[in-house]
């Protein structure tokens, strides 16, 4: 996804001039390419993530559209109140970039585990929260990105993650877009981010007949197509490699509540939410190991 | 005859301490001790059109210490960037003059409050000026107690790398910050050694001294490839003499005796 992210970012910087990179030291053997073809727009600003997040709000003021890139909690977490007061706040045109999402980084630890920033992020006002499914979706999120004015988190993958969508099946994403992947009946699964390969993989392997959608926006998403679609389904089975709390599972049910009160939705479906169970792992892990050890997993006994 | 900077700076303190007055608000004593720097600024140095606040070549200054607001409203009202009875709202319900300095306010360039936010923006708009080969310059002013902010110094080191040179940094340094002087929470001396040694150009002054504050800002060196800092020593609650030095006024709002005590203190 980080591949797709800086290629998109490249063919959009050469006929924007305002879009500028800022790192954190690291992007090693990704960002190159842009800083070769934008010297003048590329900038590593050290190991400082609440002075890069300011610079970026400073660029923004000037008239730039900053995108901050690093690993996990770096760009996030560690500064969090420049993202909500510097650039939130001002509504500024940055993008906080965060590779390595979720568990992606397994064996580095808790440290490089971004597990709780998603809840952090969509209390922000202002903020847009992306969280692409595949390379495909991180293509489409950025093209969307860099035409957006305000404030927006992507979180991707790493490297390497395989296709789920063909590779030109998205020609253009809008704010807020649900995408269908898997067309089925009665149970749906609404996935985020990079669960996506898993959810669609175990759906076919184990032949069930279930709608697979991918949330590519956590914030805002699109409330009339949602609306439908908890009305379409008797049940809907929440995938997300974040915290239980306040994360995507969170969001929809939420949403669904604030249906049934506002008599949009006149009957709920059942809701099962499949996050990580308020718990740290200080074990070493690949991803898939810790998504295991989580609990992130579908089992067939959830579409009998 | 235009008005002197000293007379302007009597203006601002008399509507500093109207304002506090009257909203029953903290932080006078550090709205007090800038005053100087914010007259000689406003009346002599900053390139700005009040009536035309977000000009493109104009100067861009950046009040990191929001909570000393006052000094900085009163500045902008009397300089016409917004109708000055507007002022009189500062601190009611629904009024855009709240307590930390707000953008939604014409001539403030950031919204600050939250401490350690506003020099690294103010780098961020440097290198844009820097980029766009633009001759404004980008000013901010931290207080003392500030500067334990890490964030400060992540904006400090990263700041002479890139040769900021129209970057300018004014430290307001009245020696008191929230809960005690500032030697004893977190002595930050040697000021002036640190700031060299982290490659900046170093002015010290007396922040009140009007003759010192404008020359500094009138003869600052551009092609040094370096940032400058300058350090003022201030007085905290400066011109009112019941409030000078005492961390008290960091909070308190005078009563109506001590107000007119104070207005005396202006004549």
């Amino acid at each position: 996804m980080r591949t797709a992210f800086i290629d998109q970012l490249i063919k959009e910087a050469a006929v924007n001039d305002k879009i500028f990179l800022l790192v954190g030291d690291l992007g090693f053997s990704v960002v190159e390419p842009f800083a070769e073809a934008f010297p003048e727009r590329f900038l590593n600003v050290g190991i400082a993530e609440q002075n890069m997040a300011g610079i970026a709000a400073g660029l923004a003021i000037e008239g730039y559209f900053v995108y901050i890139y690093s690993i996990a909690n770096f760009p996030t977490l560690r500064c969090m109140e420049q993202i909500r007061y510097d650039i939130c706040y001002h509504n500024l045109n940055v993008k906080v970039i965060a590779v390595g999402g979720g568990y992606a980084y397994g064996p580095l630890g808790p440290s490089h585990h971004a597990t709780e920033e998603l809840g952090m992020l969509r209390t922000i006002p202002n903020m847009v929260v992306a969280v692409p499914g595949d390379p495909v979706e991180a293509k489409a999120i950025t093209t969307f990105s860099a035409r957006y004015n305000g404030p927006m988190y992507i979180r991707l993958g790493k490297a390497g993650e395989p296709l789920v969508h063909a590779a030109d099946a998205i020609t253009e994403i809008k704010l807020g877009e649900i995408l269908k992947v898997v067309e089925g009946a009665e149970i749906a699964v609404f996935s985020t981010g990079a669960m996506l390969k898993y959810v669609a993989d175990f759906i076919n392997h184990n032949n069930i007949n279930a709608s697979v959608y991918s949330f590519p926006f956590v914030k805002p998403i699109d409330q009339g197509l949602l609306a439908s679609l908890l009305a379409k389904y008797k049940k809907i089975i929440t995938i997300e490699e974040h915290q239980m709390s306040a994360g995507f599972g969170s969001a929809i049910l939420e949403h669904t509540n604030d249906f049934l009160n506002d008599r949009i939705l006149h009957n709920a479906p059942a809701i099962k939410r499949i996050a990580i169970p308020d718990k740290f792992f200080s074990i070493s892990g690949s991803q898939k190991y810790l998504r295991e050890a989580a609990g992130i997993i579908l089992q067939t006994k959830d579409f009998e | 005859m235009k008005q002197t900077s000293v007379e302007f700076a009597l203006e601002i303190r008399k509507l500093i301490l109207k304002l506090i007055f009257k909203a029953n608000a903290s932080h006078i004593g550090g709205a007090l001790s800038m005053t100087d720097i914010l007259a000689v600024l406003y009346n002599d140095i900053l390139r700005i059109d009040p009536l035309d606040p977000k000009s493109e070549q104009r100067d861009r200054f950046l009040l990191s210490k929001g909570h000393a607001c006052t000094g900085l409203y009163a500045t902008l009202g009397i300089k016409g960037f917004f109708p000055i009875e507007e002022l009189d709202t500062y601190t009611n319900d629904g009024s855009r003059f709240l307590s930390h300095t707000s953008h939604y306010i014409p001539g403030v360039e950031i919204s600050a409050g939250s401490l350690g936010h506003a020099l690294p923006i103010a780098v961020g708009i440097a290198m844009a000026a820097k980029r766009k080969q633009a001759t404004w310059k980008t000013i901010c002013l931290i207080s003392d107690g500030e500067l334990n902010e890490g964030s400060n110094w992540e904006a400090i080191m990263i700041s002479p790398q890139h040769e900021l040179d129209d970057l300018v940094l004014i430290v307001d340094y009245n020696k008191i910050q929230s809960l005690g002087f500032v030697k004893d929470v977190i002595d930050i001396e040697p000021l002036k050694a640190k700031f060299e040694a982290f490659k900046w150009n170093v002015k010290e002054i007396d922040g009140h001294n009007h003759t010192a504050i404008k020359l500094v800002l009138s003869t600052l060196d551009t092609n040094s490839k370096q940032p400058t800092v300058i350090i003022a020593h201030t007085v905290k609650g400066k011109g009112v003499d019941y409030m000078e030095n005492k961390l008290l006024w960091h909070y308190k709002s005078p009563n109506e005796e001590q107000y007119e005590t104070a207005l005396k203190n202006f004549k």
